[in-house]
């Protein structure tokens, strides 16, 4: 019997990151990034936000088109609903990154993926944000991941893939531990 | 000025086993040792154990002979081990001797300088040791006053802590031992738990060195593995050595009631006099990458018992429960309720290097080499995590390491010797890597 094995290709060009990870090292001051966004009131809780250029490899970056964001509330708050919510932007951003993590990990570990679905859950108790019990926390109390993934792999592998993923994201990094944030006034 | 053909810095086991393998091939040497033979294994807590079976502590022509090979040794035990040997191969130690500054000394060959006087030789061997000075994060610095700051190098046993909770940072055999002591005696213990390498201490009726050491797992060499500086870095296994070969992990010490959250995050001064400690939400996540890993051993380990059709003389394969991580583990504890009074930071140690006047020391103060040979001819290291296999970081692996930097360095110096008349008649380069 003969077998033919397509190469793995999950749209993910392992051998540049792997360059970038040597040349980074020996490099550290290239690796320094900087991500910027613009955020813009419309009226009452919308605002719209879009991306801009980044800094990093030591100089300005450019890229080859800005993306947008609504932020609202929903009609449930008597917002107009024009937008995601900040917090469904944060699992958005969670999400995308768990995600492209899964992807690159399995296309280094050689791992074709079919399909990858995640649905995310962030509890929260509002009365944090309303101001109604100074001991309940503004934020999530609970964020909760669960992906359904089919590729050629056993679960466990697959198990690993997204506990890699999580090792390595920057918004899992960002949520799960803290980050010092100035907010001043120009 | 004293000369000798080999310095070997450090007179532990590493040092040791060097010394014996350069006796045998004739080559004159020293061996300058801070302190007493076994050093490092003097400044360690009352209860310590080896990790290591007693079976498993070989070096080159010596090795335990006692009548009881399963068992684990105590510090004292350790120390006559090590000694004995110093005194089987007759190794030329200088006791009492700390060395201040290693350096090239223009031609080939290094100048040593110490508190006892100046040695010039031909090759160094760095067996200092990989646990130098405690690696504290620097978060550590922000520990408020009222709290005792202790590193686990300083930790004896729990009757030198006040009463009252204690915050162990850091999970690794060290942090998991001194949970379990600690929380034992009384006071309270909250685990910070980041990355770890979950190990039982026994396996389907075998303890877990027996099956690393015959799977052929802990020969696995530094040029074998995908990233030598990753697995350098990785915390030593959870293990603990007692008579009753008990396996202590995170659940066992959960089951006694030791509280784990996430690693240790930030020190945040929240005003009013009180700091509270942020712990990391990746605690599951944690904890799912040690049982995969350890799952993942596992299968290893028991395909090589089938391949060895060893499966009828084991007991069953079995996988050990999942670790259990509570559905809100604490995300913050303050520091200045009174709840906590001593914080052990049980992270780690690294190599003290500060007077290796040699650039062979990377951005990060990291000892460049290619399995213990350094970019600097002659200049060798032993007994580093995974320096040549892995098995370099136990007692055992000094033997094979010894033995193969050992014939290195003789052919480097037969490379110098057969060089030197050619040399003598050259103006000095003065240049480091010839």
């Amino acid at each position: 019997m003969t077998t033919t094995t397509t190469p793995v290709d999950n749209g993910v060009d392992v051998a540049f990151l792997q360059g970038a990870r040597e040349m980074l090292g020996n490099e550290p001051a290239g690796a320094k990034f900087q991500w910027r966004v613009t955020n813009k009131w419309v009226r009452g809780t919308h605002s719209q936000t879009s991306t801009e250029g980044f800094f990093g490899l030591g100089e300005e970056q450019g890229r080859k088109q800005e993306f947008h964001f609504d932020g609202d509330h929903p009609e449930q708050f008597a917002s107009e609903d024009l937008g995601a919510t900040p917090t469904e932007i944060v699992l958005v951003a969670l999400a995308s990154c768990l995600t492209a993590g899964v992807a690159t990990i399995a296309q280094n570990r050689e791992i074709q993926l079919r399909s990858v679905t995640a649905s995310i859950q962030g509890d929260m108790d509002v009365r944090g944000v309303l101001g109604v019990d100074s001991d309940v926390r503004n934020g999530f109390s609970n964020v909760k991941v669960t992906y359904a993934i089919d590729a050629d792999a056993s679960h466990e592998d697959i198990e690993a893939l997204v506990a890699q993923s999580q090792k390595r994201s920057a918004v899992y990094d960002i949520i799960t531990n803290p980050t010092n944030v100035t907010v001043e006034v120009a | 000025m004293k000369t000798t053909t080999t310095v070997i810095i450090g007179a532990g086991h590493a040092g040791l086993a060097m010394s014996r393998c350069l006796t045998d091939r004739s080559i004159d040497h020293v061996l300058l040792e801070r302190g007493e033979v076994a050093s490092s294994w003097r400044s360690r807590w009352d209860s310590l154990r080896l990790l290591t079976p007693n079976w498993q502590s070989r070096l080159p022509g010596h090795r335990y002979n006692g009548d009881d090979p399963d068992g684990f040794m105590t510090m004292p035990e350790v120390i006559r081990f090590i000694s004995s040997y110093a005194t089987a191969i007759d190794a030329p130690v200088e006791t009492n001797t700390t060395v201040t500054s290693v350096r090239a000394s223009g031609g080939p060959g290094y100048t040593v300088l110490t508190t006892e006087g100046e040695w010039r030789c031909r090759s160094v061997v760095l067996a200092n040791g990989a646990c130098g000075v405690p690696d504290l994060p620097a978060l550590a610095a922000d520990l408020p006053h009222n709290v005792r700051s202790l590193a686990a190098a300083d930790y004896r046993n729990p009757d030198d802590l006040e009463h009252g909770g204690v915050l162990v940072v850091g999970a690794a055999a060290t942090g998991i031992q001194l949970a379990d002591e600690i929380h034992r005696s009384g006071r309270p213990v909250t685990l910070a738990v980041g990355g770890h390498v979950r190990t039982p201490r026994t396996y389907r009726g075998m303890d877990i060195m027996w099956w690393l050491d015959a799977a052929g797992v802990l020969d696995e060499r530094h040029d074998e593995v995908d990233d030598v500086t990753r697995v350098r870095g990785l915390p030593s296994f959870q293990l603990i050595g007692t008579p009753a070969r008990a396996n202590l992990d995170l659940n066992a010490l959960q089951a006694i009631g030791v509280q784990i959250v996430g690693k240790l995050a930030a020190l945040r001064d929240t005003g009013a006099g009180d700091t509270t400690a942020l712990f990391s939400g990746s605690l599951r996540n944690q904890c799912t990458l040690a049982d995969l890993k350890l799952r993942r051993l596992l299968d290893t380990v028991d395909e090589w018992a089938t391949a060895q059709g060893l499966d009828g003389e084991l007991d069953e394969p079995h996988r050990p429960e999942p670790t259990r991580v509570e559905d809100d583990p604490p995300l913050s504890l303050s520091l200045a309720s009174g709840a906590i009074k001593t914080v052990i930071w049980a992270t780690g140690f690294r190599p003290d290097f500060s007077w290796l006047d040699v650039p062979v020391l990377d951005r990060k103060g990291l000892l460049q080499h290619d399995g213990g040979v350094t970019p600097s001819p002659g200049l060798y290291a032993m007994g580093m995590p995974f320096l040549r296999r892995r098995k370099s970081t136990l007692i055992d692996g000094a033997a094979d390491d010894a033995l193969e930097l050992s014939a290195h360095l003789a052919a480097h110096l037969s490379h110098i010797s057969s060089r030197g008349l050619q040399d003598a008649c050259k103006p000095q380069s003065g240049r480091l890597y010839p």
